[in-house]
């Protein structure tokens, strides 16, 4: 197992190396500069700029300099937010980014595998299709309409929650994690119901039953072990998804998160913002897809028992 | 089996619904304690008046600090901020500011006048980065200064007689001096707080942070926390202190403007930075609307790259300008939100009014087109309008391509590019028509019409005119009087308009949803806020029916 685990995080490594010189270069070979505004820029103003970032040395410096900070753990000032470093920016948005997605896999795992097992055990009757319509739309629908729609319902008409915010009112986190959990619960649904649906026509299932146990005891303790395996290991890519992708969501909602500093930081070409978040997210990324692998190692009997050789 | 989870799942969702209903809104809360709720666009770059450049950050600056000289929210005409009073010379070009002996930085120390020179010495050194350097260049030398060709700071035209005397020396009489007083560029920093948490021109130091912050506004800084609220105290040591009636605001980075709506709706807000051009019926429809609109120093326009053909030919320019039917553009597609311009310079810029050389004239249009040589669009050989990526954009673009269209039977292509790509092309000349709006600094016909002197760096049209450059750049300053000094504006503004080397579209404005309970923040063309004079009537409240 250790040797699977070590194994593993040596692949990452150049994985992340080469996310990390991609990204580089790509930022840099993009039209426009982080200091181009609708205002001229002075230029001596902008050579002052560039000085100050290190933009005035040639590529291979930048990029060998910026290794070096890495190796370090600094990844640099931000371009946007002067006198803030990404290291700080990363901290401050990286709270309320990792609750939300928390959250949102929460719901999604619980009301999906519930709807996902009812839906099994009754395959083909109304038990079946209504939660199975209702991944469908689940899967259909953007945060970008759910969460408007959320809002008028809750936040407005019945003004029951905050319309935006997160931990500033109490309930204002409510809404965004199921806006956010609702497309995910809706795949864990449908994984879940694929799974438990082979699982329960397996024969040691019909042991079980012929054994005379009870149906909630067959389908908790044989059934859903085997039957969660493709649940959990969508998890990993799932809350890494989660992560990277609330942007959305925390628009939507005003929420201080990470993602909205991710997608603004490439409009902005503030270089070392991009690249800042992309590393953290390859790596939680990575992190999280060894995770969910070692996980259903340990659920999958016939692949522990490989992995233990 | 699921039933009962499903039950449990449900009676803690309602539980929880249950619990966060009714109260108190933040607005009626604010009104109680006085506390503005302030939806301010997007989280500040920083809060270092002489290393930011944004309107968000605008608002924010000029309540923690305050210039030498204020705007009065209701005219826009400077009176005594830092500066009791000044004096100007008859020549125009010193300028003498007494300094108010009860001036304070939040510290406690008093407000020098040395600590402007050294101030104004850091806004306009090069290592500083300072992309609003130029607002001091009418100084002797600070423009040589600030682009590294004079080494000595001390030579540049300001100078600290006592502590509370600062005088000023000008290149020549400039009538906005005093506005741009106004502007966080000019402001002063307390210098022993900046160059304890750095470098005198770092910009990385942590000297803006709420614990390290020393500031001599009406304001302090209590609370930062990035992208959420940014909360600012009234100040007990502020001169003026008897006359702030708010006891906090609270800004909040409101980037989406759906959201921004929304919040406002749920009462979370008491003033929203913009509204959502859709909604706009909806407010404008209610009897007693939150919708305060106005105009704005600020033009959209097109850009016509005059080095190229065939936008190389006048009356090509004026054709195309000709075609465009404003009003009908301004009502239909933009709801009524903006103003039809025929000239660079918004209307009543301190009384200043734009010549109007010409309107949306079809005939005439064709005429000249034909007269260049395109009769009926006939050897057109295209052209494409350049934008950056936003809705509102493009619809104006596909409006205008419609109409010449229409009038003119010319194909031109739309482009539209992501921002820095397209802040790229028209730096780099790389577009034949672009979209581009100005938003001015100050309130003066200057403002904009600098822009066009030739080779300025925001011309980007290839307009170069020698006569319209004496004008600006040496006739009006020295006019005696303002009525002189327009005059002459208007001639190089009506010069301009006769080369057309833009298509000048709308004047923007101001749009905000305002809580009835909020007194004291009128509209002005600078959508200035002047937080001394905001104050809440709880009294008042809000019916959006």
């Amino acid at each position: 197992m250790w040797r699977f685990i070590i194994g593993r995080l040596l692949q990452a490594i150049p994985v992340i190396f080469i996310v990390i010189t991609a990204t580089f270069f790509l930022v840099r070979a993009a039209p426009g500069g982080p200091f181009d505004a609708e205002k001229a820029v002075i230029p001596e103003v902008k050579a002052a700029l560039e000085r100050q970032y290190r933009l005035d040395l040639p590529i291979h410096e930048q990029y060998i300099a910026y290794l070096v900070d890495l190796s370090q753990g600094d990844l640099g000032p931000s371009f946007k937010y002067p006198g803030r470093t990404i290291n700080e920016l990363i901290e401050s948005g990286l709270p309320a980014t990792a609750e939300l997605g928390a959250y949102a896999l929460l719901i999604a795992v619980i009301i999906g595998s519930l709807a996902g097992i009812a839906a099994a055990l009754r395959p083909n009757t109304l038990q079946d299709y209504i939660p199975m319509s209702m991944a469908m739309i689940g899967i259909c629908m953007p945060t970008f309409l759910l969460g408007p729609i959320l809002v008028l319902i809750f936040g407005i008409h019945l003004d029951w929650l905050p319309v935006s915010g997160w931990g500033d009112i109490p309930g204002d986190k409510l809404m965004p994690s199921i806006t956010l959990g609702a497309a995910y619960a809706a795949y864990v649904a449908r994984l879940s119901r694929a799974g438990m649906l082979e699982v329960l026509s397996q024969d040691y299932i019909r042991t079980a039953r012929a054994k005379g146990l009870p149906e909630w005891q067959v389908v908790l303790k044989h059934g859903l072990r085997g039957g969660m395996l493709p649940v959990v290991a969508f998890l990993g890519p799932a809350f890494a998804g989660l992560l990277a992708g609330s942007f959305v969501v925390e628009t939507i909602f005003q929420i201080p998160g990470l993602g909205r500093f991710y997608v603004q930081a490439a409009f902005n070409r503030d270089y070392t913002m991009i690249l800042g978040t992309t590393v953290f997210l390859s790596t939680l990324i990575v992190l999280f897809n060894l995770l969910s692998d070692i996980v259903a190692a340990w659920l999958n009997p016939r692949l522990r028992a490989q992995l233990s050789e | 089996m699921t039933s009962p989870l499903l039950r449990l799942i449900s009676i803690t969702l309602l539980a929880c619904l249950t619990a966060c209903t009714g109260g108190e809104s933040k607005v009626e809360q604010g009104n109680r304690e006085g506390v503005l709720h302030y939806g301010n666009g997007s989280e500040p770059q920083g809060l270092d008046p002489h290393v930011v450049t944004g309107v968000p950050e605008n608002k924010i600056i000029r309540s923690l600090f305050e210039g030498l000289a204020v705007k009065n929210p209701y005219t826009l005409e400077p009176e005594p901020g830092v500066a009791e009073s000044w004096d100007i010379s008859e020549d125009g070009k010193t300028i003498t500011f007494h300094l108010n002996p009860k001036a304070r930085w939040s510290n406690g120390d008093t407000v020098t006048a040395s600590d402007y020179v050294w101030s104004w010495h850091r806004a306009l050194n090069p290592n500083m980065g300072n992309q609003y350097a130029y607002m001091l260049y009418p100084l002797v030398n600070a423009e040589a200064y600030a682009t590294g060709k004079l080494e000595d700071p001390n030579e540049v035209g300001v100078k600290a007689v006592d502590d509370h005397t600062l005088v000023v020396s000008l290149n020549a009489p400039t009538p906005y001096f005093i506005q741009l007083m106004d502007h966080y560029s000019t402001f002063a920093v307390h210098p022993e707080t900046v160059t304890k948490h750095g470098g005198a021109t770092d910009r990385f130091t942590p000297w803006t942070r709420v614990e390290n912050m020393v500031s001599n506004g009406p304001f302090v800084l209590t609370e930062w926390k990035l992208n959420r609220y940014i909360r600012i105290e009234k100040n007990p040591l502020y001169w003026n202190a008897d006359n702030v009636k708010l006891n906090a605001v609270i800004f909040y980075p409101t980037e989406n403007l759906t959201s921004e709506e929304r919040m406002f709706r749920a009462g979370q807000l008491h003033h929203t930075n913009e509204v959502p051009l859709d909604k706009l019926p909806v407010y404008k429809a209610m009897p007693k609307s939150p919708l305060v609109q106005a105009p704005y120093l600020g033009t959209y326009y097109y850009l016509l790259n005059t080095d190229r053909a065939p936008l190389d030919d006048v009356r090509v320019r004026k054709a195309l300008s000709m075609a465009v039917d404003r009003d009908t553009l301004v009502s239909t597609v933009l709801q009524g939100a903006y103003v039809s311009a025929y000239s660079i310079t918004p209307p009543d810029t301190l009384g200043y009014y734009p010549p109007k050389t010409f309107g949306y004239d079809p005939n005439k249009a064709r005429a000249l087109l034909a007269e260049a040589g395109y009769p009926n669009g006939e050897n057109w050989p295209g052209l494409e309008l350049t934008y950056n990526t936003s809705e509102n954009h493009r619809k104006v673009a596909v409006a205008i391509q419609q109409m010449w269209k229409d009038v003119l039977n010319i194909e031109v292509t739309l482009a539209n590019q992501e921002w820095k790509v397209y802040l790229d092309s028209v730096n780099q000349m790389n577009f034949q028509i672009a979209r581009r709006g100005w938003i001015g600094d100050y309130v003066d016909p200057n403002n904009f019409l600098d822009l066009f002197i030739s080779g300025g760096g925001n011309n980007n049209t290839g307009y170069s005119n020698p006569e319209y450059d004496d004008i600006i750049l040496r006739r009006a300053p020295s006019a005696p009087t303002r009525d002189e000094r327009y005059s002459l504006f208007r001639e190089a503004e009506t010069m301009l308009m006769e080369s057309m080397p833009i298509i000048p579209i709308y004047t923007y404005t101001s749009k905000h949803l305002t809580h009835p309970s909020v007194k004291g923040m009128p509209s002005n063309l600078m959508d200035s806020l002047n937080i001394r004079y905001v104050w809440l009537d709880p009294s008042e409240t809000l019916e959006l029916e």
